[in-house]
């Protein structure tokens, strides 16, 4: 089965193209950053209204560069949430009204299952059971996988997303959006010894998270040390950018290898756009190493969001024979444990 | 003889309609917030009930606005895939266009009188046009303006009398001179006067591709707050 998927919950328009025998086809991305630059964060409606400029000509792409024509696929999967509801609109009706055009099937995909799934479009996939960290901008969730739709939340943050805590701290370091890759690139250039920042929550019990206070704690290191413009010299910068990275990642390892002792499994999978953080992925394989676990996560560009796990996702749940029927439904707010299994 | 599909859902109103062989129907339900569970379905209906496949069709139109910008996607959207699929010609319809219509058809208004149509576009705004004669001609380009200024476009027409107003944009306090009443204010747009006006588009050759189908928001510079940075490096 050929599946077409469309990604658009959030600031990417993604399509890409995946094959139930044959793998991924062919994949295609706009991102729209430099267009949300400038307003510092993501503006709902000026997403909305790029997805609905980007999205065919991307599917017209994705077909000249595989070669294969509209009659090809045999059905589409979109993004139904969770997501910003004026972009997942776009990719839902899109999608929906193409799959009923074609008379093949459609299926409403949950954004955080794509992501959750992306690791298995690398060369050696993880098997199941395994837990997952799903961290992005949106989620900071530790969730216990047995399989497809098979999801058990085990803990998940009480306030802010370990990504939102990154690009809040950004703007505290005036770098530009979308600032966590800035502020892992900045923290390499800080000296770790400076500044201790606090571990939330690690001294309690449970897999759940919390980094507001952290990013309070942030915000009161820059103000003390901020020089007469509000920002503290560059060194300083870098200084705290490492400081909270290392205190972000440590909280995460250590919940991580909690999760991993709890449940006995030997797999951790990471997804999101803050798996594509380097140090955190060193530190996770030095610690889960240590008790006989392996980390898996999706290359680089399938981090973040992208239309192939969306494809990859659907296409498990279409050749399961899940389907949607013609009522488009979009979900910006969609518990990952409600998912249904495949059979 | 030619079939064409019209979709809009650019009010609270989610509607459908049809033209085949000179025949019309439709299907309106008012429906807040549940276009994208209507819209669908309702074409389906629609087809099935005319024995017609998407690939029957000729062309499909769309109201491209102004109106809500996500009921305007919602409808953009769904024509998008619909025409893709099935690589059928899209024809844009101003949505103020078609209540001039809907106004004639609905309050069995004189012809002979010109209509300025007026639409909430919320924020202390309204969308609205001035159309004249039996194809509902613009007189000025569609317009987002404050009620203020829309007051003060009606007070410098020359021949007042010979306008009449239409819309749910009127019901603005700085518009109350204007006496318009609840019938006349109901006014919204709908698919079948969007198939009406998309017919006479289609005679003169004009759509386009979906790729190229694009709402019309009038409003295009929301003041979305621009970031201020602290350092210029």
């Amino acid at each position: 089965m050929r599946v077409l998927g469309l990604e658009t919950s959030c600031d990417e328009t993604g399509v890409a193209l995946y094959d139930s025998e044959a793998g991924l086809l062919a994949h295609r991305l706009y991102s729209q950053v430099e267009l949300h630059a400038e307003y510092g964060g993501v503006v709902p409606e000026l997403a909305s209204r790029d997805h609905v400029r980007k999205t065919l000509p991307l599917i017209n792409e994705l077909l000249a560069e595989t070669g294969f024509s509209k009659q090809d696929i045999d059905a589409v999967a979109y993004t139904a949430g969770p997501g910003l509801a004026g972009a997942l609109m776009v990719g839902s009706c899109i999608g929906r009204a193409l799959a009923y055009g074609w008379g093949v099937p459609a299926i409403g995909v949950h954004h955080m299952e794509g992501h959750l799934l992306a690791p298995m479009l690398e060369d050696e996939p993880p098997e199941y059971p395994f837990v997952a960290l799903l961290v992005s901008g949106g989620h900071t969730q530790l969730v216990q996988v047995e399989a497809i739709g098979e999801y058990i939340l085990l803990g998940e943050s009480l306030d802010d997303a370990a990504g939102e805590a990154f690009d809040k701290v950004a703007k505290m370091l005036d770098l530009d959006y979308p600032g966590g890759p800035r502020v892992a690139a900045l923290a390499e250039q800080g000296d770790k010894e400076r500044f201790t920042f606090p571990r939330p929550m690690v001294d309690r019990p449970g897999l759940d998270f919390s980094f507001s206070g952290l990013k309070t704690y942030t915000l009161n290191t820059v103000a003390k040390h901020a020089l007469e413009d509000g920002l503290p010299d560059d060194q300083t910068c870098a200084d705290i950018a490492c400081a909270f990275q290392e205190a972000v990642v440590d909280t995460l390892v250590i919940k991580c290898r909690r999760a991993i002792e709890q449940t006995g499994f030997k797999t951790l999978v990471i997804a999101g756009g803050v798996s594509a953080n380097t140090r955190l992925r060193e530190r996770l394989e030095e610690a889960l190493a240590k008790k006989g676990a392996k980390v898996f996560y999706a290359r680089h560009e399938f981090c973040t969001d992208n239309g192939a796990m969306i494809a990859f996702a659907g296409c498990q749940r279409l050749v399961a024979g899940q389907e949607e029927a013609l009522g488009i439904k979009v979900r910006p707010r969609w518990p990952l444990d409600t998912l249904e299994p495949l059979v | 003889m030619t079939i064409i599909l019209a979709l809009d859902t650019s009010s609270d109103a989610c509607s459908v309609a049809l033209l085949r062989d000179g025949a019309r129907s439709s299907l309106c339900v008012d429906a807040p917030r549940e276009h994208t569970q209507r819209l669908l379905p309702m074409v389906d209906e629609i087809l099935s009930t005319n024995n017609l496949k998407l690939h029957d069709l000729d062309a499909i139109a769309y109201g491209r606005g102004p109106g809500s910008f996500t009921g305007l996607r919602i409808c953009l959207g769904v024509v998008q895939g619909l025409a893709y699929a099935a690589d059928l010609p899209v024809i844009a319809v101003s949505t103020l266009q078609a209540m001039v219509l809907g106004a004639r058809r609905e309050l069995d208004l004189n012809a002979q009188k010109d209509v300025v149509v007026a639409m909430d576009a919320r924020m202390s705004e309204v969308y609205w046009g001035h159309y004249t004669g039996i194809g509902a001609q613009a007189v000025v380009d569609e317009r987002v303006s404050s009620p203020m200024d829309l007051a003060q476009y009606m007070n410098d027409l020359a021949s007042r009398d010979d306008v009449v107003v239409v819309g749910p944009g009127w019901h603005y306090s700085d518009l109350n001179e204007f006496n318009v009443s609840a019938a006349f204010q109901g006014v919204m747009p709908k698919a079948q006067d969007v198939l009406s006006l998309a017919e006479s588009s289609w005679l003169a050759g004009e759509y386009t591709t979906a790729e190229k189908s694009q709402p019309t928001y009038l409003r295009d510079s929301v003041a979305w707050q621009k970031r201020k940075r602290i350092r210029q490096s």
